[in-house]
C-alpha cells in the first residue's frame, strides 16, 4: 500500500493531459502513492479541456473517473518552476507553493502551438487556433463572429469545426501545406480506421467552408484591434474583413522542464527508451514532448511510463506494439505539416518577434544564435521566457533553445526564497 | 447554481456566465489586457497560460494570467491596456 509520506509521492506526474492521466492511473493501480500536478485548475490538459457548457468526451471522463477511483492526488492550478535537487520539485499556485518529493517522475508536459510572426500578428483578436477554442470553452461569445482559421496542422480543422458548431462564421481555412502533401498524409491514414472516421466526421462538419491549401496569412490589419487579414498563395492575395484570426503553426513540445532536469533532447524532442524512461534514471517522459503524435499516442506512452515507473515492466511491454502503430501516424504528421520556406519571409523589418520585450525582426538579424540575440536584444527575456519567440526563431533563424535555467516558469519572490531555504537545509546534497 | 457572476473590470461592473475566465470578462468589457513595452494593445494569444500576453491584476495581485483565472463574484480586475 501507500509507502510515502503525505507530501511525498512514489510516482509524481507533471501534466494532467491524456499522457499524464494515463500514467498516473496505471501507476496508481498497484496501490502506490501517486500525485499529478498541472498548471490548469482542472485535469484534461488542452485537448480535453472542459467546457463550461458541454460534457467532456467519454474517454476524458473515464480517465478522470479512474484518477478519482485510484485516489491519485490531483494538484491543480500549480506550475512547477524548479528542481532544487533530484527528487524534489517546487511548484507554485496563485496563493501557495508546494515542495513535492518523488521517487519516480513522469514528465507529461504536453505541447503548445507554434506561432510565427507576420505583420499585425500582435493585434488583439489574432489568437492561436487552440487558443481561441480554449477561450470559447471558457465562455467567449463566438456566435455570429467572422473567423479566419489559418496556419498548419490537423488542429485547424478541429478548431474550425468546433467554432462553427458554436455559431461562428468561418470565412476561410488556410492550410499552408500543399494539396499533394495532404493527400499523401490522408493515404498514410488508410491503416488507421479511427483516424479515417475522424476525418470523415470533420469534413461533414466543415462542409461549405472554403478550405485553401498552399495558402497562408501574409498580414493582419487593424488599428487597436484586428479588422482584416490578408491571405496569400504566394502569387495571389486577398484581404478579408474578420473579427478573429485563429492562427497556429502546428505544435511544439513543452520541454523546458525536461531540459532543466537534464533530459537528453534531440531534434527538439525528449529522448526516451522503450519504457519511456529518459537518460535521467527514474525520470520518464510521455506524450507530445517525445514527439507530436496526438491523443492516442499520448495515452499509450503515458500508460507505458506509468507502468514502468511502478516497475510493472511486463505489462508495459504489452503496449509496445500499439505504440508503434501510433508512432507511424506521428511520423506522417511531421512530414505533412512541415513549414514551407516562404513563411520565413513574412516578418517585415519592423514586425515584432519577441512580444514580451517588443523586439523587432530587424534587431535580431545581426545575431547568429539564440543566446547572443537574448543577451543583446532581450529577445526571449520576458515572462514567457522565449516560449513563443523561441519556437519562432527556431524556424526563422535555425536557432536552438538548448538550455533552461530555474525558475523554469516565472515565480514569485517568496517562492524563490523558499528554494534558497530548502538548499540551506541540506547543503551537502546540492552540487 | 448561480447563473451569472458579477465582477469589475477597471471599475466597470460586468456580468459573466459561470465558467468564464477573466480574459473573457476583459473582452466582454471591451478592454484589452495590457499595453506592450512599446505601448501597443495586446490580448490573449495562446489561451493556455504560456504566452503571458493576457496578464492583468486580479484583486490587487499583478501579472495574473487572465486566460487561466476563472471569474469570481466581486472580483476586481485591472488591466493596463
Amino acid at each position: 500500500m501507500a509507502s510515502s509520506t503525505p507530501d511525498g509521492f512514489d510516482v509524481l506526474v507533471v501534466g494532467a493531459g491524456p499522457a499524464g492521466m494515463a500514467a498516473a492511473v496505471r501507476a496508481a493501480e498497484c496501490g502506490i502513492c501517486v500525485g499529478i500536478v498541472d498548471d490548469n485548475a482542472a485535469v484534461g490538459g488542452q485537448i480535453w479541456r472542459k467546457s463550461a457548457e458541454e460534457d467532456v468526451t467519454e474517454d476524458a471522463k473515464s480517465w478522470a473517473d479512474c484518477l478519482k477511483a485510484r485516489q491519485v492526488t490531483v494538484l491543480g492550478g500549480m506550475h512547477v518552476f524548479d528542481q532544487p535537487e533530484p527528487g524534489i520539485l517546487l511548484a507554485e499556485s496563485s496563493d501557495n507553493r508546494s515542495v513535492l518529493h518523488y521517487e519516480k517522475l513522469v514528465l507529461a508536459t504536453g505541447a503548445r502551438e507554434r506561432f510565427l510572426p507576420f505583420p499585425g500578428w500582435t493585434l488583439p483578436n489574432v489568437i492561436g487556433a487552440g487558443g481561441l477554442q480554449a477561450m470559447v470553452k471558457c465562455r467567449l461569445p463566438i456566435r455570429g463572429k467572422r473567423v479566419v482559421v489559418a496556419g498548419t496542422g490537423p488542429l485547424l480543422l478541429a478548431v474550425a469545426a468546433y467554432l462553427k458548431a458554436h455559431g461562428a462564421e468561418i470565412l476561410k481555412i488556410c492550410e499552408q501545406a500543399s494539396w499533394l502533401t495532404l493527400l499523401r498524409f490522408a493515404t498514410s491514414l488508410l491503416t488507421q480506421p479511427a483516424k479515417i472516421w475522424q476525418g470523415i466526421q470533420l469534413s461533414q462538419q466543415l462542409g461549405g467552408i472554403p478550405f485553401l491549401t498552399s495558402s497562408w496569412v501574409a498580414a493582419a490589419h487593424g488599428d487597436k484591434m484586428l479588422e482584416a487579414v490578408t491571405i496569400t498563395s504566394g502569387s495571389e492575395t486577398e484581404t478579408i474583413d474578420c473579427d478573429y484570426l485563429a492562427c497556429g503553426f502546428h505544435l511544439v513540445p513543452n520541454i523546458e522542464l525536461p531540459i532543466l532536469l537534464g533530459c537528453e533532447i534531440s531534434d527538439g524532442f525528449v529522448q526516451v527508451n522503450d519504457l519511456q524512461e529518459t537518460n535521467v534514471s527514474g525520470v520518464f517522459c510521455a506524450g507530445e514532448p517525445t514527439g507530436i503524435g496526438g491523443v492516442e499516442l499520448a495515452l499509450v506512452e503515458g500508460q507505458i511510463a506509468g507502468l514502468a515507473a511502478a516497475s510493472r515492466i511486463a505489462e508495459a511491454r504489452h503496449l509496445f506494439g500499439k505504440r508503434e502503430g501510433f508512432r507511424r501516424f506521428a511520423r506522417s504528421l511531421q512530414r505533412a505539416f512541415r513549414l514551407r520556406p516562404e513563411l520565413r519571409m513574412l516578418a517585415g523589418p519592423e514586425t515584432i518577434v519577441c512580444r514580451c520585450e517588443d523586439v523587432m525582426y530587424a534587431q535580431l538579424c545581426p545575431y547568429t544564435s539564440w543566446r547572443s540575440a537574448k543577451l543583446q536584444t532581450r529577445c526571449g527575456m520576458g515572462p514567457c521566457q522565449g516560449r513563443v519567440c523561441g519556437a519562432a526563431t527556431e524556424f526563422l533563424f535555425n536557432w536552438s533553445l538548448d538550455s533552461a535555467r530555474p525558475p523554469v516558469f516565472p515565480a514569485r519572490v517568496e517562492s524563490l526564497v523558499a528554494v534558497r531555504d530548502i538548499k540551506q537545509q541540506d547543503p551537502q546534497k546540492i552540487s | 447554481m448561480r447563473n451569472e457572476i458579477a465582477l469589475k473590470v477597471n471599475g466597470t461592473h460586468i456580468v459573466v456566465p459561470p465558467g468564464a475566465t477573466v480574459a473573457v470578462a476583459v473582452a466582454l468589457a471591451g478592454q484589452v489586457c495590457r499595453k506592450s513595452a512599446s505601448g501597443a494593445p495586446r490580448g490573449p494569444l495562446c489561451g493556455m497560460g504560456i504566452c503571458f500576453e493576457c496578464r492583468v491584476a486580479i484583486n490587487g495581485q499583478p501579472h495574473c494570467r487572465s486566460c487561466q483565472a476563472f471569474c469570481e463574484e466581486g472580483m476586481d480586475v485591472r488591466t493596463n491596456g
